[in-house]
């Protein structure tokens, strides 16, 4: 097959450091994470939008990594699930599916923890219906939900618990 | 089998004018990509034919929602995120943000466009019905000028368009209503996150004096395009809503439809959906 165009230079954030790669405008952002700039832990489930298994936050709102043209990460400031623990120190939403047992096989479990993550910036307080909304994107094939679901009540408690009590 | 990325030129010219000009100089060349959300799902199953692309991304004139006296007007890249926050959106046009809020999952929904949606043309998006009940109009704009034109007719068969090779769809304009319209919106779909339409309605009825003084009514999933249900909503004009009128409608609405069987349903299934969520629709108005 031939050759249309030539490979791009793009600059961006992720995870708090500035990042380049040279690629194709069109290739996935899901393979320029993966392969390019070896951040492995971001999973390609379906590669079609429906599983949220490739799920990171770029400028700060979920989206499907796999559904992001190259192109447009450049200038972008990225988030995958190797920039949710800061340094040693988990967050709430990771120590809780440790936890709740949360995880089985763990191809969706990057992708769950970002989704759960990203809920919990936008509602702290989350009821049972926002949730579900919040991981109705993700698909798991192992735990049932259930430990998930609990595993995102959980993180919810442990981050009430360690913010300062008087404000 | 997957695509091979090299052979697809895409690029983000960073002002419409750039575009534009592209568009006009080499007609058919360029097709645009706004959200990517259905594009790069044909992409990685590579089917994806077009081999140049031009990201909308970059324009900052084709975002944002402005609330003007009669109007409200929705630039063609603002997201199913945006539509479902916006307060004004909320109180005047309900089904739009039902619509936004049951179109894919919050990470479609973050990249999602409305304008993407529309020059998509999937006979099964979501938006389209509801921007159907609103008598909404899109704007084309292109080298020659910029036009408004009904978004009702704007689809005129499967994917085709009343659109020329050199236009961009910039913003879709809502008219206010001065009065309070009874409204619906119900989306059938195998699950309730993700799934894609089996059936989806909008209605919209301004009922005076406990009979219909205007009523609109669309739907998605049943027809090349998504429609109004024109002969219906004709049928129940004046009208006041029985039981023998609902039995009435549900016949017209047969007549005009054509759902067909396909992956996600079948045709003998969505015209049974889709009568009875009209009926669901016009027993609401007797309340």
């Amino acid at each position: 097959m031939s050759e249309l165009v030539s490979r791009i230079h793009i600059q961006c954030r992720v995870n708090g450091e500035p990042r380049h790669a040279e690629t194709f405008p069109m290739a996935r952002l899901l393979d320029v994470l993966r392969e390019e700039l070896r951040l492995t832990g971001t999973k390609e489930g379906c590669g079609e939008g429906e599983c949220g298994a490739c799920s990171i936050l770029l400028n700060g709102a979920i989206v499907n990594s796999c559904l992001i043209p190259a192109i447009e990460a450049d200038g972008a400031d990225i988030r995958t699930i190797e920039g949710i623990a800061s340094g040693d120190q988990l967050n709430a939403v990771q120590k809780a599916f440790l936890e709740c047992g949360g995880a089985q096989c763990g191809i969706c479990t990057p992708g769950m923890v970002i989704a759960a993550t990203a809920l919990l910036e936008r509602h702290p307080h989350p009821n049972d219906a926002e949730i579900r909304e919040g991981l109705a994107g993700n698909l798991c094939r192992c735990t049932g939900y259930q430990k998930i679901f609990a595993a995102v009540v959980r993180a919810c408690e442990l981050s009430t618990e360690k913010k300062p009590v008087s404000r | 089998m997957r695509a091979y990325v090299p052979a697809y030129d895409l690029r983000a010219p960073s002002s419409l004018s750039e575009v534009l000009a592209l568009l006009a100089r080499e007609p058919g060349t360029w097709q645009l990509m706004a959200g990517g959300t259905d594009l790069m799902v044909l992409l990685e199953a590579g089917k994806l034919s077009h081999k140049r692309f031009l990201s909308v991304a970059k324009l900052d004139d084709l975002r944002g929602i402005e609330a003007a006296r009669e109007f409200v007007i929705v630039g063609a890249m603002t997201t199913y995120t945006e539509i479902q926050n916006h307060p004004i959106l909320q109180s005047e046009f309900p089904l739009l943000c039902s619509a936004a809020r049951e179109t894919g999952s919050i990470a479609t929904q973050n990249r999602g466009t409305l304008g993407g949606n529309i020059v998509n043309a999937s006979p099964a998006a979501d938006s389209p019905p509801a921007l159907l009940v609103y008598d909404a109009e899109v704007e084309l704009v292109s080298e020659r000028g910029a036009r408004w034109v009904p978004y009702h007719g704007f689809h005129t068969g499967y994917k085709k368009m009343q659109m020329a090779a050199d236009e961009l769809l910039r913003a879709i304009r809502l008219p206010r209503r001065a009065k309070k319209w009874l409204q619906f919106y119900r989306k059938v779909g195998t699950r309730r996150a993700q799934a894609i339409s089996k059936v989806c309605i909008a209605g919209a009825a301004l009922v005076e004096n406990g009979a219909i003084s205007d009523i609109r009514i669309a739907l998605g999933s049943v027809a090349p395009v998504v429609m109004r249900a024109v002969k219906t909503e004709t049928s129940l004009r004046g009208v006041s809503i029985t039981p023998t009128v609902i039995e009435a409608a549900r016949g017209t609405l047969a007549q005009e439809i054509a759902p067909i069987d396909d992956i996600r349903s079948t045709a003998r299934y969505r015209l049974r959906v889709a009568q009875n969520l009209l009926q669901e629709f016009l027993s609401q108005l007797t309340k």
